[in-house]
């Protein structure tokens, strides 16, 4: 009964997550705030789901293959985030008005001086290529 | 625990229509990827009721896969965004 509880609870967190996830797809404003909506289901929500399986099969052998599978999920989406959001920033997919911080963009315009600042020099070891890598 | 399908069945269901009206209406390719990998999510979330309504295990490998094609459809797709305006 107890057990039911509990398992019922995870999956509804998890549901609710992914709900979550569509209104803040569907509400925000810009690709960056609707970025930190999209994140929710795919870690806390899959962690809340991946729980209640593990609750509901009460079997220690199972653990492993979730903590593998949530694991996963953890290191993928961070790297996948940090794609959209990058190219997002280079495609000018945001609202300016809206942030109230941009430390890239001081970085960016530095490394914009450093590449207008000599065109002849030649040693230079990083001053032009950090512009193309960032 | 029938009950708790309908119901988590219901908001997977609402959640998956509101990502994909943002996948359909996203004014850029940007948005897309995002409400797709959201969907993505969801169809995972689905797969795990699935195992848990009916007892079994047979789905992991799937949620796993899951997460491997989101992981490289959103970073093929945002590496080669460009600038196209």
């Amino acid at each position: 009964m107890v057990h039911d509880v509990v398992v019922s609870a995870l999956l509804i967190g998890g549901a609710l997550m992914s709900l979550a996830a569509g209104i803040g797809l569907v509400r925000f404003p810009d690709l960056l705030s609707r970025m930190h909506a999209a994140t929710k289901p795919q870690v806390l929500g899959l962690l809340l789901l991946l729980l209640a399986l593990a609750v509901d099969n009460r079997s220690w052998i199972l653990v492993p293959v979730l903590v593998l599978c949530w694991v996963f999920q953890l290191l993928t989406s961070p790297v996948s985030a940090h794609m959209v959001g990058r190219a997002g920033y280079r495609t000018r997919h945001l609202r300016r008005d809206l942030l109230t911080l941009d430390e890239l963009d001081d970085v960016v315009a530095r490394a914009a001086d450093g590449d207008h600042g000599g065109p002849g020099r030649t040693d230079a070891p990083d001053g032009g290529a950090g512009g193309d890598r960032t | 625990m029938t009950v708790v399908a309908y119901v988590m069945g219901g908001i997977l269901s609402v959640a998956a229509a509101l990502a994909l009206y943002r996948a359909v209406r996203g004014p850029s390719i940007l948005d897309r990827v995002l409400a797709l990998d959201v969907v993505l999510a969801i169809i995972g979330a689905a797969l795990v009721l699935n195992m848990v309504v009916n007892r079994h295990l047979d789905n992991l490998i799937l949620l796993v896969t899951i997460s491997l094609i989101g992981f490289i459809g959103s970073v093929t797709v945002a590496r080669f965004v460009t600038d196209r305006k």
